[in-house]
């Protein structure tokens, strides 16, 4: 099917939702609002003349200073029948971070989710398990987000666990002697 | 008082485990040998590909995309090649297609070799380790002959390929080809008929169709449930459309129905390096307009007129936002599966975000979903048959 | 009294040598074990100490000797040192028992397969101990499994030789081979097939090797009871563990294959054989029953637990049964 049609469709279907979309190189991508992201997903997954099955990738991009809402949360989706790709985007704002989870349309999404939520600390409600995933667990600040220090004076500064680590081990070694 | 109290063991497997194939790490509830929780954590190698990329240019981040799957780096460096030339919007000529077709082959053969050696022994068969090792190492070589590497290659460049291949590579690798069917039969006389690993692989780790489709396996993974998904025919990218080839599919989605559609893929994978030395046309390697190393703060030069967008809400600065960043997906079908890169452009010369579709993460995650209810020799055996490459799975 | 002294002498004599020539044994059997697999997987196996390798044993137990002796805190320390001497000791008396030939035994007891048997049991208490001393999961999983496999394949093991004894109508190692004489080929092969088999997949799953080998499964228990070992105590296992290999085909040699006795059919097409001592005839067979062991090293993957339990209890014990019953039923009509 034409990318245009569908989003067409997703339009109609969702008069207030969408926001622009765009195409470039053959691919299509839909910025909508965020409120209702579980929605438009849903609708895309079950309608038969749509059948966008498959959740690719999940991710985000953070465009500081460029836009706000600062985040965009991008999900790439196929159809396996009709051998077609869709992107959408859903704008978050860096405040009220958050915005709900898929995991129960794609158990995929949750290990995505959890990295998204690693990455750049974009909470997904209704999440069942919103962990760290890829950063150890007690990790400051979110490392894909564009504020985050790569050459600052923080990069010098010792992780806090290691420090106490480092403590634990000189105390274990005195008790030692 | 005490009390008397049962609890279930806690096997902590991995980051340093003989089978977990690297460094992942499971955390397994048994109730004597049957597992009753799983939890993968990954993470150990995670040495922030996607935030790296950001800081250096389209071509100095090629590099990078070796140390995904390491296994096959080849493919990893054509998919990032792919989704940059999408951008920028570059015809890379014949040659250098039919080029990365092959050489592509070739990584997918090399990787799916340290697969079938590492499940082998993973299961316990320790002999077909070193015959896939055999085999393995003449490809190896071939690579050395043409990129001077042996396993980070870095060949194919954004618009090409870096060098030409010569007359004795081809002459090699017809040779090495033509024998290598019988070296898969090989290994199937010591494993496929054998009582032992039938025993352990045929229904084990069954995952049906529609759960990998909404598991979001790809490659060899979800074909063995029976999914026909291979980006080489959906979306085909290279000389992929122009040679003939078959993708092999599983039935059951066991940890045998996987094993099968890898050991057809070698086949498969024969035969499109087969076609590619034959079809091989000539001409230049490298696009005229593809970037070089040696202008590194040029920025990209995108058509603002590719770009079709329409705005159904009044903001004023929507238009130049849409016109500012470009975005493309690209994947590849990586012997894992799909490997997809997203990159972000902001008409700098560096990636505004570049983002890594793994395939080993998203089958990383499929783990619990395997292993829950079988016994501990089994998570062995599923680690073996989702093939996960954990410097991919943690970027 | 002069001449019991006399017997003692000879016996610690005699136990001396046996022990020298075992340990030799030993030492070859994981250099025979590395050329044999690396020759299977197309590699040459050790090659450096020595020509081709022939020093590499030595050069092991140098190495195995002068290691650290690792005891990792919160283990249990008597029981985890105790427990590598008693798979060895256990290992180590089965052989008392074991003639070479009619003349070179240590003991000679009425009841020397059931010693045997009993013995190799005590060894299961050494591996049940490592694994629990040893204060870690994997070592205990290795424990535990060892010890219901062992127990599940000794039933299968004594039956399986229950129709040996029938036919030989004695417990005496020596009396066995010598009964064997009137039967084809001067074995018991051919009559006891069945007993054979089942006697050759039971070794199998006593001794732990592939494709039996889940106490110490590399890939899932990274290496099982004595994961937590190191140096001389390591040695100790491994030891143990060639050690009830060469007597388990010790036991087929001569249960199944006719002891130190010539074929019959041999001495006929080349009567000069009948130079060659016993001895070596029983080596062979002895090296023989090693060599299979290696071989299936090298081809075959590992069964998984409940697979196994499942082969031991619902196949092989039923066999060895039937065996068992054809046999009496045989000798009771002949």
């Amino acid at each position: 099917m034409d990318p245009i049609e569908i989003v067409k469709r997703i339009k109609n279907k969702f008069p207030d939702e969408v926001l622009w979309f765009r195409c470039f190189r053959e691919e299509c991508d839909i910025t909508v609002k965020k409120d209702k992201i579980r929605e438009i997903l849903t609708y895309l997954k079950n309608t038969p003349t749509l059948d966008f099955n498959y959740l690719i990738d999940l991710t985000a991009v953070d465009y500081l200073g460029f836009r706000e809402p600062r985040f965009d949360v991008v999900y790439h989706l196929m159809s396996i029948k009709y051998r077609h790709r869709l992107r959408i985007k859903a704008q978050v704002p860096e405040q009220a971070c958050c915005i709900s989870s898929i995991c129960d349309i794609w158990n995929t999404a949750e290990w995505f989710e959890r990295e998204c939520f690693d990455m750049f600390g974009i909470e997904f409600t209704g999440h069942p398990d919103l962990r760290r995933i890829l950063m150890p667990e007690d990790w400051d600040g979110f490392p894909l987000r564009k504020d985050y220090p790569v050459f600052s004076d923080l990069a010098d500064k010792e992780w806090s666990t290691f420090k106490e680590l480092k403590e634990k081990a000189k105390q274990w070694k005195g008790n030692e002697d | 008082m005490k009390t008397d109290t049962t609890r279930e063991l806690l096997i902590n497997m991995g980051p340093q485990h003989p089978a977990t194939h690297g460094v992942l790490r499971l955390v397994l509830e048994v109730e004597g040998e049957i597992i009753k929780k799983c939890t993968p954590y990954i993470g150990y190698l995670h040495r922030g590909v996607e935030k790296l990329a950001e800081d250096l240019t389209y071509v100095q981040a090629l590099p990078l995309t070796d140390r995904l799957d390491y296994l096959s780096s080849i493919i990893n460096n054509v998919g990032f090649c792919l989704a940059v030339e999408k951008l920028m919007g570059i015809n890379v000529p014949e040659r250098a297609k039919f080029i990365r077709t092959m050489m592509s082959e070739m990584a997918r053969i090399c990787s799916h070799l340290v697969w079938i050696a590492t499940h082998a022994l993973d299961i316990g068969a320790m002999t077909v380790f070193l015959y896939a090792m055999r085999d393995r190492e003449k490809l190896l070589e071939m690579f050395e002959m043409v990129t001077g590497a042996r396993l980070t290659v870095s060949y194919p460049r954004i618009g090409g390929v870096r060098c030409d291949i010569n007359d004795k590579f081809l002459e090699e690798l017809d040779k090495f080809i033509e024998e290598f069917p019988s070296k898969v039969e090989e290994y199937e006389t010591l494993i496929d008929r054998n009582r032992v690993w039938l025993k352990r692989t045929i229904g084990v780790g069954v995952i049906t169709a529609e759960e990998a489709i909404n598991w979001g396996l790809t490659g060899p993974t979800l074909r063995g449930s029976g999914v026909y998904y291979d980006v080489r025919k959906f979306f085909p990218y290279d000389a992929y459309d122009k040679v003939d080839f078959e993708v092999p599919i599983g039935k059951n989605g066991d940890v045998y129905d996987r094993y099968k559609c890898r050991m057809l893929e070698f086949r498969q994978s024969a035969k499109i390096i087969k076609q590619c030395i034959e079809k091989l046309p000539t001409g230049p390697i490298l696009a005229e307009e593809s970037p070089r190393i040696r202008m590194p703060s040029s920025p990209l030069k995108i058509n603002k007129e590719d770009i079709q967008f329409e705005i159904y809400n009044d903001d004023k600065n929507a238009e130049d936002f849409i016109k500012k960043f470009t975005e493309v997906y690209a994947s590849v079908e990586a012997p894992r599966g799909e490997l997809g890169f997203y990159i972000v452009c902001d008409d700098s010369a560096k990636p505004y975000r570049m983002r890594v579709r793994a395939p080993s993460f998203v089958h990383a995650g499929v783990l619990p979903k395997l292993c829950e209810g079988s016994l501990i020799a089994d998570v062995i055996a599923n680690i073996g048959s989702i093939d996960i490459v954990l410097g991919e799975c943690d970027r | 009294m002069m001449e019991t002294f006399y017997i003692i002498l000879i016996t610690i004599l005699k136990t001396a040598l046996y022990f020298g020539v075992l340990m030799l044994h030993v030492a070859y059997a994981t250099y025979a074990e590395r050329k044999v697999i690396g020759h299977i997987q197309l590699r040459l196996g050790p090659m450096v100490v020595g020509p081709h390798g022939l020093l590499q044993p030595i050069a092991d137990v140098i190495k195995l000797i002068f290691k650290e002796d690792i005891i990792p805190s919160n283990v249990d320390k008597k029981i985890f040192t105790i427990a590598p001497l008693i798979s060895l000791t256990a290992a180590l008396s089965t052989f008392a028992v074991i003639p070479v030939t009619d003349k070179w035994f240590i003991a000679d007891i009425n009841v020397g397969i059931l010693y045997v048997l009993g013995i190799l049991g005590v060894g299961t208490y050494g591996i049940i101990f490592a694994g629990w001393s040893s204060n870690s999961k994997y070592a205990f999983l290795g424990g535990l499994r060892s010890a219901a496999q062992m127990i599940s394949y000794e039933v299968a093991l004594a039956m399986s030789i229950v129709g040996v004894i029938i036919m030989a109508e004695s417990f005496n190692l020596t009396e066995i081979v010598n009964r064997q004489a009137q039967y084809p080929l001067g074995m018991f092969l051919f009559p006891q097939i069945i007993g054979y088999f089942v006697f050759i997949v039971a070794m199998l799953a006593e001794t732990n090797r592939v494709p039996f080998d889940l106490p110490e499964a590399e890939t899932e228990l990274v290496a099982g009871y004595f994961v937590e070992y190191s140096g001389i105590r390591f040695s100790l296992f491994y030891l143990a563990e060639y050690l009830a290999m060469f007597c388990m085909s010790a036991l087929a040699t001569i249960c199944f294959w006719g002891g130190w006795t010539i074929p019959p059919f041999l001495l006929k097409i080349f009567p000069f054989l009948s130079i060659v001592p016993g001895v070596v005839w029983f080596l062979l067979k002895v090296y023989f029953h090693m060599f299979l062991f290696f071989w299936f090293r090298g081809t075959l993957p590992r069964y998984r637990y409940d697979q196994l339990m499942a082969i031991g209890w619902k196949v092989l014990i039923p066999l060895a049964l039937f065996n068992i019953i054809l046999t009496s039923l045989i000798k009771y009509y002949s």
